[in-house]
């Protein structure tokens, strides 16, 4: 602590390199940040996916319907602890620019298998008592401004009514689901299968299973299992744990992770070599002052120690700056990208792994100007005054 | 005379430059006394600067031997050289060499900055420094505040804060007019008799060495004559 002062006035010696090294800095980790945030949102289904969950979908594709007759079928599978049947609804909320998920489900059955949907018990029963209940995200609700007891209106875009009782879909808002941890997908309304089929007429089909296995590490078996029931039926089925349904689907975009992770890594190169500059500078104009320090009786490893803590103080603060710059816009990034990234925030990990590059590309910066004022000669320094 | 503070023994400082040596000392021999004040004299490159380096341990001899207060620098380590200036050796330089970006205070602090001492009383030590060259007024005054006397004077400071057994002045007085220079001689003329620092300093003034207690010329390495 007692350099800090002869650090800071170092940097301050030059304050328009400093400030604009300091903003790229600053800039490069608001932008790890911004990436990472979204990376995770990415990601962030893959997460919390449990291994002990299985989806079993169409072979062909998801969109495509299954039988709902083959959820006995699968519950009679060895190894099975619980299952139940999901469908994608696809509606449009006023305008379909207003994207979010609407999934029909059996509510008690989706709230047994997936324990990190938090809903109050009185609002739960409320649901599963009324056919056109519906629950929905807290994120979802504060986007549109919902509150519990609302009437939501949501246009079908394929499952037409075919009761005659007009094209709309009244969902009656009754409960709020939170999620259990930040990765939980908040921007989901569930309802009623059986209100589903009620209105198009009971069809006897379903988009996918959800299974849940007692034993994750039979997981694989059990899945072959499931699939094989089905071998040469007209609906032949592929069930794959959750975790690995969720990793297939990102990759569908691309591989967003590694393309996010280049995106920085040259982001941070180029803040090397800026930042490498700036040390380089700063301890070039500053030869004579080195010797001086050594005469005075300064240590080569103390000089290093001070070249390195200059050029820490100045990553680290602009990192640190732009960390916190990142972490407090997200809130307000958040209603701007939730439609495509239900997930978004800065996870802590992220923040640490930001730290702890801030750390190494201090070091990296100030490694090679250390190194030569440590090994600088004093009447050589002196000389180059 | 005094019991021998330094001794130089035959020694040789070659500077290679390329495929080019130079011979800057030729088998020098030298005593400096406790609590003399020596200025050495001699021409550009007679290798007075280079044999103050090698009294303050900051250059080594090629040959040789220099032992100053039982130390003998050729055989010390970079680490313990460094530590034995800190403790034992105050330098003054023509140019002041203050660090701009810091206060008078806080440059005559610097040298404490490698002690354990707090920081009251490292800025109390600073004080008092800066009371013994006149300069208490002047603390919170960066470098280009102050004029090239005052700089000199901080910069004595900064030499005397960590009570050094011996100062090395390299042409204290060579970037400051007569007046000026002559107040800073008074100045090390008072560390010398008063607080009984040893005082080695380089010049090319002779009325600056007069105010020594012995001169010696140097001339390609070697010692020519010596006055009282």
């Amino acid at each position: 602590m007692k350099y800090l002062p002869l650090l800071w006035r170092n940097l301050m010696r030059r304050k328009a390199r400093t400030l604009f090294t300091f903003l790229s800095v600053a800039v490069a980790f608001f932008l790890f940040g911004l990436l990472m945030a979204v990376k995770n949102g990415f990601e962030a289904g893959i997460e919390i996916a449990g291994q002990d969950r299985l989806l079993t979908i169409h072979k062909v594709s998801i969109i495509q319907l299954l039988p709902l007759r083959y959820l006995e079928q699968i519950r009679a599978v060895p190894g099975v602890a619980a299952a139940t049947h999901s469908t994608w609804f696809g509606g449009v909320y006023q305008d379909p620019k207003n994207f979010f998920p609407q999934i029909a489900v059996e509510p008690e059955e989706l709230l047994d298998l997936y324990p990190e949907y938090i809903v109050p018990s009185e609002q739960r029963q409320r649901w599963v008592a009324t056919r056109t209940g519906a629950i929905v995200g807290r994120k979802l609700a504060e986007r549109f401004g919902w509150q519990v007891g609302d009437r939501i209106p949501i246009q079908p875009t394929f499952w037409r009514p075919q009761d005659g009782d007009g094209d709309t879909y009244e969902f009656d808002l009754v409960g709020l689901y939170e999620g259990a941890t930040p990765d939980v997908d908040e921007t989901q309304l569930f309802f009623h299968h059986d209100y589903l089929m009620e209105r198009v007429g009971d069809m006897g089909q379903v988009g996918w299973y959800v299974v849940s296995v007692a034993d994750p590490e039979r997981a694989d078996e059990v899945a072959q299992a499931i699939d094989g029931l089905f071998a040469n039926s007209p609906a032949e089925t592929k069930t794959t744990t959750e975790k690995a349904f969720m990793q297939g689907f990102a990759q569908q975009v691309g591989n967003t992770g590694a393309l996010l992770m280049a995106i920085v890594a040259v982001v941070f190169f180029v803040i090397l070599l800026i930042a490498g500059n700036t040390m380089a500078q700063a301890v070039r104009e500053r030869t004579a002052e080195v010797g001086v320090l050594k005469t005075l009786g300064f240590t080569g490893p103390t000089v290093l120690g001070l070249v390195l803590g200059e050029s820490l103080l100045l990553v680290g603060g602009a990192a640190g700056l732009g960390l916190i710059l990142i972490w407090l816009a997200v809130p307000g990034l958040r209603p701007l990208v939730e439609t495509f990234l239900p997930v978004f925030y800065v996870p802590a990990r992220s923040l640490a792994l930001g730290a702890s590059l801030a750390v190494a590309l201090g070091l990296a910066s100030g490694g090679l100007p250390a190194w030569l004022a440590m090994r600088l000669e004093i009447v050589e320094a002196l000389r180059r005054r | 005379m005094s019991e021998a503070l330094a001794r130089v023994e035959a020694v040789h400082k070659v500077y290679r430059r390329g495929a080019e040596t130079v011979d800057v000392l030729n088998g020098l021999d030298l005593e400096v006394a406790t609590g003399e004040f020596l200025a050495l004299m001699g021409p550009s490159g007679s290798g007075k600067t280079t044999l103050l380096n090698l009294l303050g341990g900051l250059d080594r001899p090629t040959s040789g031997r220099v032992v100053v207060g039982g130390q003998d620098l050729g055989r010390a380590s970079g680490r313990e050289l460094a530590r034995w200036r800190a403790r034992h050796v105050g330098f003054v330089f023509q140019f002041y060499n203050l660090l701009p970006v810091l206060t008078a205070e806080r440059n005559v602090e610097l040298p404490l900055l490698l002690t354990r001492l707090k920081r009251s009383e490292r800025r109390r030590r600073a004080r008092t420094a800066l009371e013994i060259v006149g300069l208490a007024d002047r603390a919170s005054h960066y470098p280009s505040q102050l004029s090239g006397g005052q700089e000199q004077r901080v910069g004595i400071a900064r030499a005397i804060v960590n009570d050094p057994t011996v100062i090395l002045a390299d042409e204290p007085t060579g970037d400051l007019d007569r007046a000026t220079g002559g107040e800073i001689l008074d100045l090390l003329v008072a560390l010398n008799e008063r607080h009984g620092k040893t005082v080695v300093m380089v010049t090319h003034d002779p009325l600056a060495a007069d105010r020594a207690t012995r001169v010696l010329h140097l001339d390609k390495g070697v010692l020519a004559e010596a006055s009282e």
